[in-house]
């Protein structure tokens, strides 16, 4: 409980490595790191360290998925969907293969990296790719149910997970359904749309919002591609307000992909908060977060505004 | 089954030619310089079965420089993966044959290519799956020598050392041309044997055009323990079309009408002398 979903993301695959003899797992020389030496370790002989040449890791796992493995390609988001983005795009997309790219330390939170290290523009690049999943848990019990259900999903995937420890907003007994919404919190007069990280962060303005008179809806929207666009309009459709959150670029992620939806089906005013078309840099990473005004209290200035 | 290996690239390079002039657009001279190559694979040392293309213990073939692709559509036709016939729909709109390999529309195609450098990684991941599954399949990757230009291609040629991959069979079709000019001038690629000997691979040197020599050097390539095999391919780009041979300007524009013509009646008199290295 409360741990980072890469720690999650690699007990996952480990378990995956005892129930499906299919799935191996490739990294680029950041095992220890992305956590997928925790299924190396256990399983050597289906871990592949492919060096740090990220390129050539996602072809590999492309030409294993050919032969009906389950590859699980994790390394930095950054490195993992910007290095070897055309390769994600061809090799895997455009060849319709069932490769997992698993891209850790994504977002300001990764932390004294600094920005070079710090992927804010990974869920748009990866939402642009036809036949792409993808997915952003929201907590350690959603990384772990939503690696499961990727392996046995048939298709590219991309799973975005984090360096830093988050809390866990859902119970144990949760129970993660790919492509589907999870209404987290009901309210009358705003919804708050978040993934990743930023889900405990829209709970916890929502609570401060309640303190207020202001009815705060919290909707996990952890499948960002394809995206649950019933649930979203049906929260609009209450609410009449929507305020999207995110760890990354406000340029193509949730927040965009939430206003393609509405602007379709329910238009209403929208918020976006997220990485406002910059790079990160260093400190350390909840304190990024709240500097770059992905914080409760940032997201309650917001809505409150919204509501006004 | 065709049993004349040189008769098969006659047909071969006959439907190149004519599937190129049908669609009016492609790439004749590097699909010219890797017939005999694509035709000793799929027509001797491959096993393949057309009834059954996702046969698991199938030996797998990755195009990397795909935009061979007409040779390798003409070998699966002529082999029985698909109608002949359907050949002339090359990059036609609803063909199951696009400009380049797509694994998910043709019968017998292994894996999509077409952006370069992307092959031999991939190739790599097929031998690790035939590892780790016990099956004693062969995987050939037919790379491009501008191609092995692509960064990723000395990834792939570290990794398939590292891991021993010796069910790996690479081949760089050299003939010496790419889009904007000869190598030399484009950018250098030799010495091409000695730079992937210093990688941990067994190379050889042919001409591309001599079968029998293309037999040999398979054959040595399978009888290599613990290392992947590179076979350097000294070729001709537009071979068997006199006005084709080592003329750059015919890496990526289709005969019209009449030149297809020409074109049919030396290939059907045989392969023209002059041009050759």
């Amino acid at each position: 409980m409360n741990s980072a979903t890469r720690e999650a993301y690699g007990a996952a695959l480990a378990e995956l490595g005892r129930t499906n003899p299919d799935v191996v797992a490739l990294d680029a020389d950041l095992a220890g790191s992305t956590k997928s030496a925790t299924f190396g370790n256990a399983f050597p002989e289906r871990f592949f360290d492919m060096g740090i040449a990220e390129a050539d890791m996602i072809g590999t796992a492309a030409g294993l998925a050919t032969c009906g493995k389950v590859p699980f390609a994790s390394s930095f988001s950054v490195f993992a969907t910007g290095r070897a983005f055309e390769q994600i795009r061809n090799s895997v997309c455009n060849a319709d293969l069932n490769v997992k790219v698993v891209g850790s330390h994504a977002g300001p939170s990764c932390g004294a990296d600094g920005s070079s290290h710090q992927a804010v523009e990974d869920i748009a690049i990866m939402r642009s790719l036809p036949r792409m999943t993808v997915v952003v848990p929201a907590d350690d019990v959603e990384a772990y149910a939503a690696t499961i259900a990727l392996a046995e999903h048939e298709g590219p995937a991309y799973l975005r997970v984090a360096r830093l420890a988050s809390p866990t907003v859902h119970d144990e007994g949760y129970r993660f359904e790919l492509g589907k919404a999870d209404l987290l919190r009901d309210g009358d007069d705003v919804t708050i749309v978040a993934c990743g990280m930023m889900v405990g962060r829209a709970l916890e303005a929502a609570e401060a919002l309640a303190a207020e008179g202001i009815g705060a809806q919290v909707l996990n929207m952890a499948t960002v591609k394809p995206l649950d666009a019933d649930a979203l309009e049906a929260c609009a459709r209450k609410t009449g307000r929507v305020v999207t959150v995110e760890e990354g670029s406000v340029v193509g992620g949730l927040g965009t992909a939430c206003c393609e939806a509405l602007s379709e089906r329910c238009p209403v005013p929208v918020r976006r908060i997220g990485m406002p078309d910059c790079f990160g840099t260093s400190g350390e990473g909840n304190e990024l977060l709240d500097y770059f005004g992905l914080s409760a209290s940032h997201i309650c200035e917001v809505a409150r505004e919204l509501c006004k | 089954m065709h049993n004349d290996l040189t008769a098969v690239t006659s047909q071969m390079r006959a439907h190149i030619v004519e599937m190129l002039a049908a669609a009016g657009s492609g790439h004749p001279g590097g699909s010219l310089s890797a017939t005999e190559i694509i035709a000793s694979l799929y027509f001797k040392h491959m096993r393949v079965d057309p009834a059954r293309p996702d046969w698991p213990e199938r030996d797998r073939f990755v195009l990397g420089k795909g935009h061979a692709a007409p040779a390798l559509y003409a070998a699966l036709a002529m082999r029985g993966f698909f109608p002949e016939d359907e050949l002339v729909t090359l990059r036609k709109l609803g063909s199951r044959l696009q400009g380049h390999p797509c694994r998910t529309d043709t019968p017998g195609v292994d894996m999509s290519t077409g952006s370069l450098g992307q092959g031999l990684s991939v190739a790599n991941g097929m031998a690790l799956a035939g590892r780790l599954d016990g099956l004693d399949y062969w995987v050939y990757c037919v790379m491009g020598d501008g191609e092995i230009q692509e960064g990723q291609v000395w990834e792939a040629a570290m990794s398939a050392a590292h891991y021993k991959l010796d069910h790996v069979i690479a081949f760089v079709d050299h003939n010496g041309l790419q889009i904007d000019g000869a190598n030399d001038q484009v950018m250098g690629v030799e010495p091409i044997d000695d730079k992937f000997a210093a990688f941990g691979w067994h190379t050889q040197r042919i001409d591309g055009h001599d079968l029998a020599a293309i037999d040999a050097a398979i054959a040595a390539a399978k009888a290599e323990h613990g290392r992947p095999s590179v076979i350097v391919c000294d070729t001709v780009k537009g071979r068997g079309v006199s006005f084709m041979e080592n003329v750059v300007d015919w890496h990526g524009v289709a005969p019209d009408a009449a030149q297809a013509e020409v074109a049919l009646a030396e290939i059907r008199a045989g392969a023209p002398e002059g041009g050759r290295r």
